[in-house]
């Protein structure tokens, strides 16, 4: 175990100072997004997330409508939702628990991507800003955290390298 | 190189500086977001403070400051009150619904058939139904002149899968062969009238008069005349009797009414409202039921007021909205919503005058009523006009649309207010580019709400329409459980419903003085004096 933390933090230290900043920056973006969706919503009393699910197309429409159907879970569902990105968020600026942030960020993005994705021959009511087919900014920020869980910095420049002395320190 | 040091030597004296070193080095890499995050709060801050800003200077404007956050507040009860027992006069299609509304189903309506999207809308149907409030009342009589759908009542009487369960307690609903019986029954204490036009007046009046509340499916009456004798009978009645106009449960029109009333639209002088339906469905041509014949339908007693007696007819029996025997056609089937929802939110009653035109342009299929159809009302007192225009043959949405001097204002569903270009309130905003006229000033969508999803994109959108006022939790209700709900409501209260016998009063004269007019080819006026249609 001693052995495959060194050598991941070992892995780490071999980026550049222009790798570690670029996957530091990214981290940053994409964390900052997260949170600011999370607290948007919080702030926002008569948000619900279900004006976008009942709009849902594709082979697990009839999953996400029959959470509008049901006014309890539709609550936690967006409690979920608030919160999650608010963690997650917090999880990528602060680099905490980097790779699990990565991770819960890449499903939730997966939800919302099959839950109304970019099709040809699928149309929603709330126009899009941009133009899209099959490939939306949605999957393209699930992409960017696969690659952020792949080349870690959160042992770098984040609160995951206390953890990672401390581990390290129990471990001595 | 640090660490090889670190390994040997002089390892009791350096070792702790060390530490030192390398944990303030760790923490400061550590710690390096920090002031992202710091810079995260300070933009948040500065965001909300600008929207505030915004917002207010805005609502200062309108003059609405805060007003419009809270949701309607109902008469609603907080105890079930006592059990009231309801019988159902006319048990077809829109009898059903109401029945629903009531809170008991035809085994059929959970039957999930049909497209993807059919069996979706069922299903969200029967989830919405089966979460109504359970109003604690009973279907105990039912009343139809054809055997299947009085089959189907007394089933649907006895379904315990509804609100509020009641397995074993359903004793289920006794059929009665004449509406006159079930008025006598003890065991009624309110009755909803769903039957053809031509029988609502007499069979309402001889509910009231026989000490029943009264539900009665628009339109009101068929002819004038019924209209002031229904109207003095419920009055003396002290009954309480709501029209079947569900329409105006809708948040939407409440938030309507309050932007009129704020005068946000300016001097609204002309209102145009329309019905849009291209399909035979939509043009009354029901399906006939297999079963329909002289042997299951009581042919002379469905005919009973009308004023030509004629042999028995399946068409005319299911599809009976075509024929001014039975009905008022547009008018008074679909106008007289329209015009209840206008009513409702600008409180004008019976015009002054009216004209109206239009033919048997599509479904020539030996129809009396129009299927193309307009009208005009006009209220001199008030500057203003009332413009209605119908079509069966075409779909086209056309919306229904409020025009004052500073904006129009739609109402459908949703609504939206958009500033006029040329407005003399709005004058300044609009070339301080405060306004954008090309987008809502204020929009409110119920059932889709907020912001979405992680792009931001429709955050924007949404936020560049404006103002949005929404209600909470997303959750689709039948408006006509509402409205029986209110009903009922009243019943135990003794309070009037929205849309009691004034309003019901002001819409069926309206809709008369629409029909009249087509039929006599004239304009007509209406006397308040005399209180008659001249």
């Amino acid at each position: 175990m001693r052995e495959d933390s060194l050598t991941r933090s070992e892995r780490a230290k071999k980026y550049s100072v222009f790798q570690t900043f670029t996957l530091v920056f990214l981290r940053m973006l994409i964390g900052w997004h997260f949170l600011y969706e999370g607290i948007a919503k919080l702030l926002n009393p008569y948000w619900t997330s279900a004006g976008y699910l009942s709009e849902s197309k594709w082979l697990f429409s009839g999953v996400f409508t029959a959470i509008t159907d049901n006014p309890s879970l539709l609550k936690i569902v967006d409690f979920l939702n608030i919160w999650g990105q608010i963690a997650i968020g917090l999880a990528l600026i602060t680099g905490l628990l980097t790779s699990w942030a990565c991770i819960a960020g890449i499903l939730l993005l997966l939800i919302y991507y099959v839950c109304n994705p970019p099709f040809v021959g699928y149309s929603y009511s709330v126009p899009s800003e941009g133009s899209y087919l099959v490939v939306n900014k949605i999957l393209i920020e699930m992409a960017a955290l696969g690659i952020l869980l792949a080349f870690p910095t959160g042992k770098i420049m984040g609160l995951d390298r206390i953890i990672l002395k401390k581990r390290k320190k129990a471990g001595q | 190189m640090d660490q090889e040091n670190d390994g040997r030597g002089i390892k009791e004296i350096s070792q702790p500086n060390k530490e030192v070193n390398t944990g303030r080095r760790d923490v400061l890499k550590a710690l390096a977001s920090i002031p992202v995050l710091g810079a995260f709060f300070y933009g948040l801050a500065k965001k909300k403070t600008w929207d505030a800003e915004r917002r207010k200077s805005l609502l200062e404007e309108l003059g609405l400051e805060g007003e419009l956050d809270t949701g309607r507040v109902r008469a609603s009860l907080k105890k079930p009150g006592e059990l009231l027992r309801i019988g159902i006069i006319g048990n077809g299609g829109r009898g059903e619904h109401l029945v629903r509304a009531m809170g008991f189903a035809h085994q059929g309506f959970f039957e999930i058939r049909g497209s993807k999207s059919q069996r979706a809308g069922r299903q969200r149907g029967i989830q919405g139904f089966l979460n109504q409030e359970d109003l604690n009342v009973l279907l105990t009589g039912v009343c139809d002149v054809f055997d299947v759908r009085a089959e189907r009542g007394l089933a649907a009487s006895l379904n315990d899968r509804r609100p509020g369960g009641g397995a074993g307690n359903l004793k289920g609903a006794k059929r009665f062969r004449s509406y006159q019986d079930m008025l006598d029954s003890k065991d009624i204490d309110a009755v909803i009238i769903a039957t053809p036009d031509h029988w609502h007046a007499q069979m309402a009046i001889d509910a009231v008069n026989a000490g029943k509340h009264v539900y009665l499916e628009k339109c009101m009456t068929r002819t004038e005349e019924e209209v002031y004798a229904l109207t003095d009978a419920v009055k003396k009645s002290g009954m309480v009797f709501q029209l079947g106009h569900q329409n105006p449960q809708q948040e939407t029109f409440w938030r309507a009414k309050q932007i009129v009333d704020k005068n946000i639209l300016g001097k609204i002088t002309l209102v145009e409202t329309t019905t849009n339906r291209n399909s035979p469905n939509g043009a009354w041509v029901y399906s006939i039921h297999k079963d329909a014949s002289p042997q299951t339908i009581d042919w002379e007693q469905f005919q009973g007021p009308a004023p030509h007696r004629v042999p028995f007819s399946l068409e005319r029996f299911f599809r009976w909205r075509c024929w001014y025997d039975y009905g008022t056609g547009l008018s008074g089937d679909l106008f007289s919503h329209e015009f209840d929802a206008v009513n409702q939110i600008l409180g004008m009653g019976i015009p002054k005058t009216v004209v109206s035109s239009g033919g048997v342009y599509f479904f020539k299929d030996g129809r009396d009523v129009p299927d193309l159809f307009q009208a005009v009302c006009e209220y001199p007192d008030r500057d203003l006009t009332l413009v209605y225009s119908a079509t069966l043959a075409n779909s086209r949405g056309r919306g229904r649309v409020f025009m004052g001097h500073d904006a129009s204002m739609e109402v459908g569903s949703g609504l939206t207010v958009n500033a006029d270009y040329d407005s003399t309130r709005f004058e300044e905003k609009i070339k301080a580019g405060i306004i954008d006229t090309s987008l809502p000033l204020f929009s409110y969508r119920p059932g889709s709400k907020g912001i979405d999803t992680i792009t931001s994109a429709t955050e924007k959108y949404f936020a560049t329409k404006g103002l949005m006022y929404t209600y909470q939790g997303g959750r689709q209700v039948d408006l006509s459980h509402l409205h029986v709900k209110e009903w009922i409501d009243c019943i135990r209260t003794g309070e009037k419903p929205s849309c009691d016998i004034d309003r019901g009063f002001e819409e069926a004269i309206t809709c008369h003085m629409v029909t009249k007019s087509y039929l006599e080819g004239r304009r007509m006026e209406w006397d308040p004096v005399q209180k008659r249609i001249v």
